[in-house]
């Protein structure tokens, strides 16, 4: 199999395109939590009324006329797919260890996946490209009136939709942006953007690594509040403080490129070298130089390259990913090996 | 007022147990209440291992009052308050009508709000309006009833039982 059609296959296909924004929003996501009356939730549930669960829902979305969803139980599958499959963001990390009657189900572009028994019965999403927000609250808007045509939702007139965890009640929805940062952190402007972020009933964490040093300047940026306010309210104050951090973003970026031309272009060309032509690269390292190689892409600065390899390769690179698609268990010195190969050759790929 | 436990020590805790709709009052010393450890109590209110278990525990304080009832055990999935604190998750949706009088307060901290103001299911709405109608309508029949209205009563009675047969169908069918 050819690099392109690897790639093809392996990625989820919203990720092929770029969406809106996307010199900034990575991706934008809308998730609802919902759960079925009366059984206890995942963390109470004894297995046959786990079972329970994942059978109402299985036959839920066996009408396809809305919804050509494909149902896969994780317990069918190996530790290393589930782990890809977190990678892509299709489940969550809490999902990917598996476990009896957990199961998740998608559309074939994998836009939409709805997770059984994760931390509440149903985790439905729907994750879009770029800065899409209300998109993707539309079409999982949709999905959850489908749902709910067939199953009892857990709702109570005061507390709206009733979750396990009392930080999801109400609206039981999450709706959040990835977005790439580095222009405001080589401006030192980061910790600025996330006080004021906070201050306004968002959360900000950085995608990878621990603490406020975030990988790849890649951050998530969600509401933390669901209840008291409606669905359009939460989504609109997101979109305001996002179309924010695009235009600071978009204007630091085009700071670095007056005041500082040359140290910007000799970092950013150092870091495509040595994304071209090293033999060994841990996921951290990788993560850190494409970020610099996308900016360099966003700036003009590296031509041929398609921005598309940037969002291809953070996931392509994660460990479970590269385990997945070598199709066995590696150790990390090889791992480092293999991603330093798979980096180069699609590197290659874009250039020809 | 002297500790109803030791007999001692003045009281300056109050404990009120509401246990299957039967209120008790308790007045007890602090040491007898945190001895007889019915309560979660923070013993140390600056360590936090869980932001949400330290929301939740009452702390004692002389001169506060505190409510316990019904064993604090939610009668669908026996999950009690203490263990929803140390956990921070509820084990099934009726948890929320069964700690319903503790909820406002917590949420509130969480959300700076304890009402829903979002969307509303399409079916299951439909249940919650009738029944919010059916409560109405009963009202009115008891007022007809008390000032001797009885066609008037008859009347509401019929459209009671009427919305009654809809709910019924709303909650048992359409699966």
């Amino acid at each position: 199999m050819s690099l392109r059609d690897l790639i093809n296959k392996e990625l989820s296909k919203w990720m092929l395109a770029p969406g809106p924004e996307s010199d900034v929003v990575i991706s934008s996501r809308v998730r609802l939590a919902r759960n079925i009356t009366g059984i206890p939730f995942p963390n109470r549930a004894t297995p046959e009324q786990a079972k329970q669960v994942y059978n109402q829902v299985q036959k839920a979305l066996e009408d396809r006329t809305a919804f050509n969803l494909k149902l896969v139980d994780l317990s069918r599958l190996s530790e290393i797919e589930r782990t890809a499959m977190m990678e892509k963001h299709l489940i969550s990390p809490m999902h990917a260890e598996g476990g009896q009657y957990k199961g998740v189900a998608f559309s074939e572009d994998e836009v939409i996946s709805v997770m059984i028994n994760e931390e509440d019965h149903i985790r439905a999403q729907v994750l879009y490209p770029g800065f899409q927000v209300e998109e993707a609250y539309r079409v999982v808007n949709q999905l959850d009136n489908f749902l709910e045509s067939k199953l009892d939702f857990a709702f109570s007139e005061k507390y709206g939709y009733l979750t396990a965890c009392p930080t999801n009640v109400g609206t039981g929805m999450r709706a959040s942006v990835m977005v790439h940062l580095p222009g405001l952190n080589l401006a030192n402007r980061i910790q600025q953007m996330l006080q004021g972020v906070s201050k306004l009933g968002l959360t900000v964490r950085g995608v990878f690594g621990e603490g406020t040093e975030a990988q790849g300047n890649l951050y998530q940026i969600s509401n933390q509040v669901t209840l008291g306010r409606t669905e359009e309210e939460i989504i609109d104050n997101l979109n305001r403080v996002t179309e924010k951090i695009i235009e600071n973003e978009r204007y630091w970026r085009q700071q670095l490129l007056k005041e500082r031309k040359d140290d910007l272009t000799d970092r950013i060309m150092r870091s495509y070298g040595l994304l071209m032509y090293a033999h060994k690269m841990s996921s951290e390292e990788a993560v850190r130089l494409l970020s610099d190689v996308r900016l360099g892409i966003d700036l003009g600065i590296i031509k041929n390259v398609e921005p598309n390899v940037f969002s291809e390769l953070i996931v392509l690179t994660r460990p479970g990913y590269l385990q997945k698609i070598e199709n066995k268990t590696l150790k990390p010195e090889e791992r480092d090996i293999r991603r330093a190969a798979l980096i180069r050759k699609r590197l290659r790929l874009t250039q020809s | 007022m002297l500790c109803q436990n030791c007999g001692e020590r003045t009281a300056s805790v109050h404990v009120t147990r509401i246990i299957n709709g039967e209120k008790t009052e308790l007045y007890l010393c602090e040491q007898c209440a945190r001895e007889k450890g019915e309560l979660d109590f923070a013993t140390d209110p600056f360590s936090f291992h869980n932001l949400l278990a330290g929301i939740l525990k009452p702390e004692i304080h002389p001169g506060r009052s505190f409510i316990q009832t019904d064993g604090d055990q939610c009668k669908n999935c026996q999950m009690s308050f203490a263990e929803f604190g140390r956990i921070g998750r509820f084990g099934c949706s009726e948890c929320y009508n069964e700690f319903d009088f503790r909820l406002d307060q917590l949420l509130r901290r969480i959300h700076g709000s304890a009402r829903h103001t979002g969307k509303i299911p399409e079916r299951k709405g439909k249940t919650i309006l009738i029944k919010k109608k059916i409560k109405e309508l009963r009202n009115e029949l008891e007022r007809a009833v008390a000032k001797e209205e009885f066609e008037r009563a008859a009347e509401l009675r019929d459209r009671i039982r009427e919305l009654e047969r809809r709910s019924m169908f709303q909650d048992g069918g359409e699966g």
